[in-house]
C-alpha cells in the first residue's frame, strides 16, 4: 500500500514543469542524481531535504542559474536547454532576499519592468498593484536599509510577482525570519499563491514548513526523490526510514515480519518483547526477513501501571503494548513529550496533548507505565 | 568577613584620552608630522629672496608663481596626465579586480602577484625600467602635439596606479551577495546590464577611493616621472625639483603649497562622495 501514493492532480493534466532525467554534477560530485519530476498549473509544491540533497541545485536549474549536466527541463512544455536564465518565464525569491540596496522599494519592484522595456504608465500600474498585493503600497519610496527583514521579503515577493512568471520559485523563503513571523509568513504565502493563481515552488530544509503550506511535496535524499506525495501522504505512509525520520519524529524497531497475511501482520521487536506488534492488514515484506515498524509519537498512549495491561484497538490481546518507565518529561505547552524507557534502555516516545489546564491522571518522572497503540498505527518499512 | 574591594575604573593601555604619556606622544606625532608643512605654508608668505628669515607677509611670490609660464604649463600637464591615468586605472583595475573575484583559472595566483608588483618594486627600478622600455623597446615618438607628448608619462603612471585601484575594488567585492547579481539576471537582466546595475553601484565607494588615490599617487609621483618625462613635458613635481636646484625661493614654498592644498580639496570631495555612496548602499 505504501507505493500507492494517491495525487489530487489528474495525470491528463498538462504538466507546467517537467525534469527529465536531470542530472547535476560538480566536479566528481554528483549533486542531481538522475531526477524526473512532473509539476502542475496551480500547485504549491515543496521540495524538501536536508542541506546537500540536491534540492536547492534542483530549483536553480530551473531558474536558469545552474545548467544540467544530463536530461532536459520543460516549463510549459518548452524546452529551457536554449533558453538562458533571463528569458525564461519563471521568477525566483533569494534565501538572502537579494533587494538591491542602491535603490528604493518601488524602483526595485520595477526593475524587471525597466528590464523588458514596459511602457511607464503601465509599468507605473503594475509596480502599485504588485506592492499592495504584499501590502507594501505605503513603503515604495523607502530604501531597503529602513526595512525589516519581513518587508525585505515582500518588496522581493512583489519583484519576482510583478513579471506575472507562470512559475514562482521560493528558496527557503521563511529560513531568515524569527520564529512568529515565520507562522504568519506561512499563512500569507498560501493566501498569495490563491490570489495570484500561478503555481509556487519551494525549496525548504524544515518539514513543518512543507506541511503548512505546500499541497504536494517532494522529499529529497542524496540529489534523488526519496518520496514524492501530499503531505499527509508523506506523514502517515512514510515509503522509507530515511522519510519517516525526516518528517515529523517518530519511533523506529527493527524486528522480523513472522506474519503476513490479507488481514493480518505481526512482526516482534527485541525492544518490544515479549509484545509483538500486530498490523490489521497486509505489508510489504516477505515473511522472516528484517523490517522496521514506524509509529509516530502521538499514535501512543500512556496507561498508569496499576491498570491491567492495556488492550489497544484493532488487535488481539497482548498485542501492541509495551511496559517502561518515564524518564523525562518535555513540557511544551500544547503538548508534552514523554520519554518511556522499556527494557534495556530503549526510549520510546509519546506525545500527549494537554486538553485541560492541569494533568487528571498526573504522570510524573520515573513513573512505571504503559504505552500501547492501535493496530492501523505502525508502518512497517522495508529500507 | 573579607571586605569588598570594588574593581577601579583604570584607563586601558593605549587609552589616550585618559593618560597623560599618551597625550604627550600624540602630541609629539602631531608636531613631527605637520610642523614641517605648516613652516612650508607659513615661509610662502615671506616677503624674503633667500627665504631663511621672516621679513614680513607677502602675496607677491604667489602672483609671480601665476606668471610663471613654465610652471603654469607643467601644472597643466599634471592635471592632464593624473585625470587621464585615473580613467585608464580605474578601468583597468576594476577588470582586473573583478577578474580576480569572479573565476578561477590556472595560474591566478601568479597573475595576482604580477598585479600587485607595480606596488611593491621600488619606484626608482620602476622609473628606469621605464626610461629603457620607451627608450629601446617601443620608443615614444618625440615631438607629437600636446596632450599625445604626454603619453609616454601617462602609461608609467596608469603602470603603477591601476594596482591600487584593483586592490581597493577587490576588497569591496568581498562584501558583494552574489545572488543580487543572480536576481537581476531572473529579472530579465543581461550579463551586461546586470554587471551595470547591480555590481558597480556596490562598488562605488572602492570606485572613488581608488579614483582619488590613483589621481593624487600620479599627481605626486616624481621618481618614476623624472626618468619618463622629456624637456618639453615636465610635470608639476619635476618642475619645482629643477626650481629648488637653483635656491630654495618663497616660490617654491608658494608651489608646493598649491599642491598640499590641490590635494586636500581632492580628498574632501572624495571623502564627501564617499559618504553620499555609503548611505546609499
Amino acid at each position: 500500500m505504501n507505493d500507492a501514493t494517491p495525487t489530487p492532480f489528474k495525470s491528463e493534466l498538462k504538466p507546467i514543469i517537467s525534469f527529465r532525467n536531470i542530472v547535476k554534477k560538480f566536479g566528481s560530485m554528483v549533486a542531481v542524481d538522475d531526477v524526473s519530476l512532473d509539476i502542475h498549473p496551480g500547485e504549491f509544491f515543496a521540495l524538501l531535504g536536508p542541506s546537500g540533497c540536491g534540492k536547492t541545485t534542483l530549483l536553480r536549474m530551473l531558474a536558469g542559474l545552474e545548467v544540467p549536466t544530463e536530461g532536459e527541463i520543460l516549463i510549459d512544455g518548452q524546452d529551457m536547454r536554449t533558453i538562458p536564465a533571463n528569458k525564461r518565464p519563471v521568477n525566483m525569491v533569494f534565501q538572502s532576499y537579494a533587494v538591491f540596496p542602491h535603490m528604493s522599494v518601488a524602483d526595485n519592484v520595477a526593475y524587471g519592468l525597466k528590464i523588458d522595456r514596459v511602457p511607464d504608465a503601465e509599468r507605473k500600474v503594475r509596480v502599485q498593484e504588485a506592492l499592495d498585493l504584499v501590502q507594501l503600497g505605503q513603503l515604495a519610496a523607502r530604501m531597503p536599509d529602513q526595512l525589516s527583514g519581513g518587508q525585505r521579503q515582500r518588496v522581493a515577493l512583489a519583484r519576482a510577482l510583478v513579471k506575472r512568471p507562470k512559475v514562482l520559485l521560493l528558496d527557503e523563503p521563511l529560513s531568515a525570519l524569527d520564529a512568529k513571523l515565520r507562522e504568519a509568513m506561512r499563512f500569507e504565502l498560501s493566501q498569495l499563491q490563491q490570489k495570484v493563481g500561478i503555481t509556487f515552488i519551494m525549496v525548504t530544509h524544515d518539514q513543518d514548513e512543507a506541511l503548512a503550506i505546500a499541497s504536494r511535496i517532494a522529499v529529497m535524499n542524496k540529489g534523488s526523490i526519496a518520496q514524492l506525495g501530499t503531505p499527509s501522504d508523506l506523514y502517515e505512509f512514510p515509503a522509507s526510514r530515511f522519510v519517516a525520520d525526516f518528517i515529523g519524529s517518530v519511533n523506529m524497531f527493527e524486528g522480523t515480519l513472522v506474519k503476513d497475511e490479507p488481514d493480518e501482520a505481526v512482526v516482534t521487536c527485541p525492544e518490544l518483547a515479549p509484545h509483538p506488534v500486530h498490523l490489521p492488514h497486509a505489508v510489504p515484506g516477505k515473511v522472516d526477513t528484517p523490517v522496521w515498524v514506524a509509529i509516530r509519537p502521538e499514535k501512543i498512549t500512556l496507561h498508569k501501571n496499576s491498570e491491567a495491561p492495556p488492550a489497544p484497538a484493532e488487535c488481539p490481546a497482548g498485542h501492541n503494548i509495551a511496559k517502561g518507565i518515564i524518564r523525562e518529561i518535555s513540557y511544551l505547552g500544547d503538548t508534552s513529550i514523554f520519554h518511556v524507557e522499556t527494557g534495556k534502555g530503549n526510549l520510546i516516545r509519546v506525545s500527549r496533548p494537554n486538553r485541560s489546564r492541569w494533568d487528571q491522571e498526573n504522570f510524573d518522572w520515573k513513573e512505571p507505565v504503559w504505552v500501547s497503540w492501535a493496530g492501523s498505527s505502525p508502518v512497517v518499512l522495508l529500507s | 568577613m573579607k571586605p569588598i574591594k570594588p574593581i577601579k575604573d583604570r584607563p586601558a593601555p593605549l587609552e589616550y584620552n585618559r593618560r597623560w604619556s599618551m597625550r604627550l606622544w600624540l602630541l609629539g606625532v602631531f608636531v613631527f608630522l605637520y610642523a614641517p608643512l605648516i613652516a612650508l605654508v607659513a615661509f610662502s608668505f615671506n616677503d624674503s629672496k633667500r627665504n631663511i628669515v621672516w621679513q614680513g607677509f607677502t602675496f607677491k611670490y604667489y602672483d609671480k608663481l601665476f606668471r610663471n609660464d613654465d610652471l603654469m604649463i607643467a601644472f597643466a600637464n599634471s592635471i592632464t596626465i593624473a585625470l587621464v591615468a585615473t580613467l585608464f586605472s580605474l578601468v583597468l583595475g576594476t577588470l582586473a579586480a573583478v577578474l580576480l573575484w569572479r573565476f578561477r583559472f590556472p595560474g591566478k595566483a601568479v597573475v595576482e602577484g604580477t598585479f600587485s608588483l607595480p606596488i611593491v618594486v621600488p619606484e626608482i627600478c620602476m622609473g628606469v625600467a621605464m626610461l629603457v622600455f620607451f627608450a629601446t623597446v617601443i620608443p615614444w615618438p618625440n615631438g607629437l602635439p600636446w596632450p599625445f607628448n604626454l603619453g609616454s608619462i601617462i602609461i608609467a603612471h596608469v603602470s603603477f596606479c591601476f594596482p591600487f585601484v584593483a586592490m581597493v575594488v577587490r576588497a569591496r567585492l568581498v562584501s558583494f551577495n552574489k545572488e543580487q547579481e543572480e536576481a537581476a539576471r531572473d529579472l530579465g537582466a543581461s550579463e551586461w546590464q546586470a554587471f551595470r546595475d547591480v555590481l558597480i553601484p556596490h562598488i562605488r565607494p572602492a570606485l572613488i577611493a581608488g579614483a582619488l588615490l590613483s589621481f593624487t599617487l600620479s599627481l605626486d609621483d616624481f621618481v618614476i616621472t623624472f626618468f619618463t618625462s622629456g624637456p618639453d613635458t615636465v610635470t608639476f613635481p619635476v618642475k619645482v625639483y629643477s626650481m629648488v636646484r637653483f635656491s630654495v625661493t618663497p616660490e617654491v614654498n608658494a608651489a608646493s603649497t598649491m599642491l598640499i592644498v590641490l590635494t586636500v580639496v581632492l580628498m574632501v570631495i572624495g571623502a564627501l562622495m564617499q559618504k553620499s555612496a555609503q548611505k546609499k548602499t
